[in-house]
């Protein structure tokens, strides 16, 4: 039944070939104006600031996660912590990447050892860890408890990560978006970005219902109603 | 060889305390740690090579040791800790909290302490001054406890799996590094003449997160290790 209920999420999420979910960051990346300073090279905010949003957001719903596992012990939630933490650890990646190419022609270094990038980085340490975690164990349910102690434990760093530019000196610099003020940029560049956030979120939500879908199925290979299913794709 | 190191359960009279379990876990691990008092040492041999190899790979020259000295205790210190983990966790009818947090108090004696008191012999072996390795002994006396209590929620969600101890790393380090940062930060402020008020307040509240917090992430990680065996 989780199969073809996701299909009503999948229309909405992926969306028809115009108004695709990746079809945003490519609005930014073409039609946004070219900054006073910067020139053309800030494009990559369109990149960069949606795969860092969503990177520190996974780990905070694989976190809500952990918690309906150790606590309800409900299935789905392991699924999900599962499917979604690959994803997140390609994001960080992206978004780390994004910053350090973006780094080189303004500040003038790829890398630098502020707060804002070391508590990225170890966001990434973090997730590599919980994947490791989980191929190490063999029983599923064993696995995926550990995972969400160790999700849970490592979700002190998200608080660190988000408020690092503020409380430090940092040359990482502020939040655009804030909930109680206007965004520091002109619109013609901030409504492409937040587009650009919704979008990747969307993608998001596709790659994790693609990726439980098949987590599930992996998980229940032997019942009838998988052997089923492989039988009808197949015909 | 890893089913060797299965804890096995010991039953233990319901009419023992919860302080006299905790009382007797911590002397239990002393002692029986006081038999092999050779394998004391070793973490301890581990810290003074580790801050040896810097001086040597490195350089030898004495401004570079002022600079970094502090940082190379720092990080020698804290794989010492992570290297000597903790084993045998035997399961009890008392609350596991804190008898997790008995037998991380007795690794911390065992290990932290004498990194500690071992501390200054190194620091003038780095060229720190008086100043600095008073500062460093103190952030390290609050800083060894919390990497033993965050070592053990990585001992305890690896305990019996094969190639657990590069595992072990993988997972703690991350976890290891807004404490070096801020022990370093901590000796780097004194150096400079800045006030280290506010920086030993902050280590001061990851001790007391640690030991609120990191025994109930261990218990729960024990039992998850234990339902696997």
């Amino acid at each position: 039944m989780v199969l073809r209920d996701c299909n009503p999420v999948y229309a909405v999420v992926a969306g028809d070939r115009y108004h695709s979910a990746p079809c945003r960051p490519g609005l930014g990346l073409a039609f946004a104006p070219k900054d006073y300073l910067q020139g053309n090279s800030y494009r990559i905010i369109f990149i960069h600031v949606p795969t860092a949003f969503l990177a520190q957001s996974i780990y905070i719903m694989m976190a809500s996660a952990a918690v309906v596992t150790l606590v309800w012990r409900m299935k789905l939630a392991d699924v999900f912590v599962k499917a979604v933490a690959p994803v997140g650890l390609v994001f960080t990646f992206l978004s780390l990447f994004t910053g350090a190419v973006w780094g080189k022609p303004t500040w003038g270094t790829w890398w630098v050892w502020d707060a804002r990038l070391t508590s990225m980085l170890i966001l990434l340490f973090l997730y590599g860890g919980a994947i490791a975690l989980d191929r190490a164990i063999n029983d599923e349910k064993s696995a995926a408890r550990a995972v969400a102690v160790l999700v849970l434990v490592g979700v002190v760093n998200i608080p660190i990560i988000k408020y690092s530019v503020e409380w430090w000196n940092t040359l990482h610099q502020p939040a655009t978006f804030k909930l109680t003020e206007k965004p520091s940029m002109p619109v013609e560049m901030w409504v492409p970005l937040l587009l650009s956030v919704l979008g990747l979120y969307l993608l998001f939500g596709w790659l994790a219902c693609l990726r439980m879908k098949t987590e599930i199925v992996m998980r229940e290979q032997k019942t009838r109603w998988v052997r089923e299913l492989v039988m009808a794709g197949r015909g | 060889m890893n089913a060797d190191r299965r804890p096995a359960l010991k039953p233990v009279s319901e009419s023992v305390g919860p302080i006299a379990a905790m009382a007797a876990v911590f002397a239990r691990d002393v002692r029986v740690a006081f038999r092999q008092r050779q394998d004391l040492l070793n973490p301890l041999l581990f810290f003074i090579m580790v801050v040896t190899l810097f001086p040597l790979g490195v350089s030898p020259e004495v401004a570079f040791l002022k600079q970094s000295g502090a940082g190379i205790l720092w990080v020698a210190a804290l794989l010492s800790v992570l290297l000597s983990t903790l084993e045998q966790l035997v399961l009890q009818p008392q609350p596991l909290f804190l008898l997790v947090l008995a037998k991380t108090a007795a690794h911390w004696v065992l290990t932290g302490l004498p990194l500690v008191l071992l501390a200054p012999v190194l620091g003038v072996m780095v060229h720190l001054d008086g100043n600095s390795i008073a500062i460093l002994c103190l952030t390290l006396l609050i800083g060894t406890p919390v990497l033993s209590m965050i070592g053990a929620i990585g001992a305890a969600l690896t305990l019996g799996l094969r190639s657990a101890g590069v595992l072990l790393s993988l997972l703690i380090i991350p976890l290891y590094i807004p404490v070096l940062i801020f022990g370093t930060g901590t000796v780097a402020a004194a150096a400079e003449g800045a006030p280290v008020g506010g920086y030993l307040a902050l280590m001061g509240a990851f001790l007391v997160l640690a030991v609120t917090l990191s025994p109930f992430a261990s218990a729960a990680a024990l039992r998850i290790s234990l339902s696997n065996s």
